[in-house]
């Protein structure tokens, strides 16, 4: 019997779940897929927007504010990089340069910090690699990268750190209300809670329609994004973007919080909610389009590329208590500006629940801090010579074009991860310049050995993905 | 009749033209070496070829011994051949080169390991 | 800090033929580093025949060819062999840091030989569209799955690229009792020798698709087919010639680089488009005292040029630490 049950492990329910550990109350978050952060949080651009992309009177824009100033300050807390990067709205004409001075108001109405025009001279100097073509750009200095994936788990682990319960690989599969509390039945067994909360994200429709809620509807609208060789790292020195159109912010060229220049996103409304693919059309409009910023992209410099699935339900964010089914929420429609908003939406549906009369009585002991793993990539030698003495696997490489030690591999396993993806995101194996030629090998030992499955059990992400068919031992 | 083939003996791979009566190799144009002859010969009446794989080790420092057979087998033979040495378990360590089975298959070649496999 | 005469980098055919010719030209205190837990390098995986027909006038498979080199260094003392280290940084001076499970280290040698040999080409860098599903490897890391680990990547096998290694890999797959559905190359004819054609796919009757490509990878959790298309000679799809071939399992075999990503480090000039040092002479790059050679110095088709390239890089190395006396 659960106070609150959270229905989706992605940022949206893991930043719920996060804020709810403050509280004396029995959450339980329920993701469906092997892993946290397998739908829509793991494939996105990971910016943290300042704000300057949508209406200001919508319901995403002003939490998009506010989630820019927590996701600073949780990320402290909880030790993910965040970086302040900066974002340049590029206008090419003094049309859309007009249009600029509206997102200024606009920005400034909403309590964006620090915006302001620039000109020619001042992006000549700070933005040598931009096209000269453009004649003005909105600056807009609270803009940021974070690591999309790292930023579900590391609210996870601080949630779980703090009591909730994680049930993973446990799909929700009927809901019925029996007047006080819900009955939630799962693949994994029944449960019960007072509230539920619906972040389902592709598929918090389906899930919505479980008790009755169907008047929205959640459309798959796919971007495909590419990226580039590390080395091209200082094309840019901020984010940067054409000016927003009625449904897409148009195609970026940002930077990956792991330091790959990004190019993309295109915006697709697709039929199926599982089609990840990407097309040569799609590469041909990212290239077309990334060029009008910074000419001198080169196909060759592509080295990688992903396609994420937006879930689409009109222009704004659906977050509302359900009168028609009480104790339901739904927080449906989570498309960008999503990540930035996070933090913002877990202290709105905290909110709700208060206003739906759930007690919310503080924990006299609350972890605010995470325990920082540590990634060999990011720190200085004589920290990885300590660490060496401390543990001699941290001198065991295992990803060498990412520099991963066996130690760190096996942190990531003991922390949740359950599948190659799952290590590929927490550690970077896999994620390096062969793309998991040279590692592979020793990740299916490493995760059959510690998870103590079978070789031919280890999966990319989750059950029908196994990369082995066969061993001649078995 | 004239049956054309490439020569498999070395890299240059000489684009061999057998001559062939009553199912024997009379004469052979296009190689450039005496082994293309002798391949031509062999390919036409009885194709072999040098088989390579890998044998399961048991308590030694590697999971899998390469073997080979030290002369070609006919191509008839090599499943039969793949079959036999998936049922093999090699538990003592030996160097490269050292003979595995001998007459592997009553085919008069031996297979031998390839790689060095200690305890 | 230690400091030495020579560290070679690599412990495959290139750094073990490079050791052995410095020593036998007159360098008697040398450090191999080989970041694996056996020398050999790419050797070991290689178990068909090919090696050695010239430089040993014998047909060797890779082990073979190998375990001969290895017996050479492992009689020789001055030749010290540290396995499982990983070279992570390298400076102009040549001051390596390498690290060990237990350890952290740095040394500095006279003349430095690297002997990192290349990676290959990923599926990313030709731009196949489609899926990322279970199922998609590189030739190399197919190779080493079943002839190191015995692990059958899968049961229907494409192959994408008709040089030696996808040839290779068409064989040992069919072998190992898979089903190889096609080899899908992009020119019109095979870029590798014409003895693997006959020994590895004509022998097994595999579909080769010359002027083909590969138009998108499909599958959501595992590969389940490919589509494919006929090319024209500016390799564009031919209209209405697409086909799908079902499988689970598609083997990339599309070209290697070589790494060179140390020396870069280090401030060496390296060519962008091939990865390879830029030299003015072989072996030689533009720090003096830093030689590169095998595969990371240009990709050679027979590893007894490997061989050749590396005992001459050997030979420099020792000059080079001799005039510095």
């Amino acid at each position: 019997m659960h106070d609150v049950a959270i229905i989706g492990g992605g940022v949206v329910g893991t930043s719920i779940a996060r804020e709810l550990s403050r509280y004396r109350l029995r959450v339980a978050l329920f993701e469906k897929e092997a892993e946290l952060a397998f739908g829509v949080s793991k494939s996105n651009s990971g910016i943290i927007h300042p704000g300057t992309q949508h209406p200001p009177a919508l319901l995403k824009s002003r939490l998009c504010v506010q989630g820019n100033r927590l996701t600073k300050k949780l990320a402290k807390e909880l030790g993910i990089d965040f970086k302040e990067v900066g974002e340049l709205v590029v206008a090419f004409s003094d049309e859309e340069a007009k249009r600029l001075k509206e997102l200024l108001r606009d920005g400034r109405s909403l309590g964006v910090p620090g915006l302001k025009i620039v000109n020619r001279a001042w992006l000549k100097k700070n933005e040598p690699n931009l096209s000269g073509n453009a004649v003005a750009a909105l600056y807009a200095p609270t803009a940021g990268i974070i690591s999309p994936y790292r930023w579900v788990y590391d609210f996870a682990e601080n949630a779980a750190q703090n009591g909730v319960e994680m049930r993973i690989g446990t799909k929700v599969e009927k809901i019925r209300s029996t007047g006080s509390v819900f009955e939630i039945t799962t693949s994994k067994g029944v449960f019960s809670a007072t509230f539920v909360i619906n972040a389902a994200g592709l598929y918090a429709d389906d899930v919505a329609r479980m008790v009755g809620i169907d008047d929205f509807k959640i459309t798959p609208r796919r971007g495909e994004e590419f990226l580039l060789d590390k080395k091209r790292g200082h094309i840019t020195n901020h984010l940067l973007f054409p000016l927003p159109s009625k449904i897409s912010k148009g195609i970026l060229v940002t930077r990956t919080s792991d330091g790959n220049p990004m190019i993309g996103p295109t915006s697709e409304d697709v039929a199926d909610k599982e089609d990840l693919s990407t097309t040569a059309e799609g590469l041909k409009v990212v290239l077309e389009g990334a060029r009008k910023l910074i000419p001198s992209i080169h196909e060759n410099d592509i080295i990688a590329y992903f396609a994420g699935l937006r879930p689409v339900t009109g222009e704004d964010f659906i977050i509302r208590h359900e009168d028609k089914a009480p104790g339901f929420i739904n927080v449906a429609g989570i498309q960008s500006p999503g990540l930035t908003a996070a933090p913002a939406i877990a202290l709105m549906v905290v909110d709700i629940l208060k206003k739906n009369s759930l007690e919310l009585k503080k924990k006299a002991v609350f972890h605010t801090h995470r325990k920082k793993e540590y990634h060999l990539f990011a720190i200085p030698l004589e920290k990885t010579k300590r660490l060496i003495k401390k543990d001699a696997e941290y001198g065991d490489i295992v990803c060498r074009c990412e520099m991963v030690s066996a130690k760190e591999v096996r942190d990531a396993i003991a922390r949740g991860a359950t599948t190659m993806d799952g290590i590929k995101f927490r550690t970077r194996a896999q994620a390096g310049r062969c793309h998991g030629s040279f590692c592979t090998t020793r990740l299916v030992k490493i995760l059959a050995e510690e998870t103590k499955t079978p070789i031919t059990g280890v999966t990319k992400r989750g059950s029908g993905s196994e990369l082995v068919k066969k061993d001649r031992l078995t | 009749m004239i049956k054309k083939m490439v020569c498999i003996e070395c890299p240059k791979g000489c684009l061999l033209s057998a001559d062939i009566e009553n199912c024997k190799v009379v004469k052979v144009a296009g190689a450039k070496c005496p082994k293309g002859i002798i391949y031509a010969a062999a390919e036409a009446e009885n194709p072999s070829r040098i088989l390579t794989a890998t044998v399961l080790a048991d308590g030694l420092d590697i999971k899998l011994v390469p073997v080979r057979t030290d002369k070609p087998i006919p191509k008839k033979d090599l499943f039969r051949a793949m079959e036999e040495i998936g049922k093999m378990r090699i538990a003592k360590p030996l160097r490269a080169g050292d003979t595995i089975v001998d007459n592997f298959l009553g085919l008069g070649v031996k297979l031998m390991a390839t790689r060095e496999a200690n305890r | 800090m230690f400091k030495r005469d020579l560290v070679v980098v690599g412990g495959g055919p290139a750094g073990l033929a490079a050791a052995i010719s410095a020593h036998e030209n007159g360098v008697k205190d040398i450090l191999l580093l080989e970041r694996d837990q056996y020398l050999g390098g790419l050797l070991n995986q290689c178990i068909h025949t090919g090696f050695g027909l010239d430089y040993f006038k014998e047909i060797l498979t890779g082990p073979e060819y190998a375990d001969r080199f290895i017996q050479k260094i492992q009689a020789i003392p001055d030749i010290e062999i540290d396995l499982r280290s990983f070279v992570v940084r390298l400076e102009k001076d040549k001051t390596l840091t390498y690290l060990k499970p237990g350890g952290l280290h740095t040394v500095r040698p006279k003349a430095l030989i690297m002997a990192t040999g290349c990676r290959e080409k990923t599926r990313e860098m030709v731009h196949i569209p489609g899926t990322r599903p279970a199922g998609i490897f590189s030739a190399g890391l197919a190779q080493k799955l079943i002839n190191i680990e015995g692990l059958l990547p899968g049961k229907e096998v494409v192959i994408i690229g008709s040089g030696d290694i996808g040839l290779i890999m068409a064989r040992r797959f069919t072998l190992e009792g898979a089903k190889v559905k096609a080899i899908v190359e992009i020119q019109g004819s095979t870029r590798g020798l014409m003895r693997n054609m006959v020994q590895c796919v004509e022998d097994f009757d595999i579909p080769v698709y010359f002027s083909h490509k590969v138009l998108k990878v499909h599958g959501k959790d595992r590969v389940e087919k490919v589509s494919v298309a006929k090319v024209d000679r500016a390799m564009n799809e031919i209209t209405g010639t697409a086909f799908d071939i079902p499988c689970d399992t598609v083997l990339v075999s599309v070209g290697l680089i070589p790494e060179n990503e140390l020396i870069e480090m280090a401030g060496v000039a390296i060519d962008k488009k091939t990865n390879s040092p830029v030299s003015r002479e072989v072996n030689k790059t533009s720090v003096s005292g830093i030689f590169v050679c095998g595969n990371s110095f240009k990709v050679y088709d027979y590893v007894d040029s490997v061989t050749a390239d590396s005992e001459l890089a050997g030979k420099l190395a020792a000059e080079y630490i001799r005039n510095r006396r």
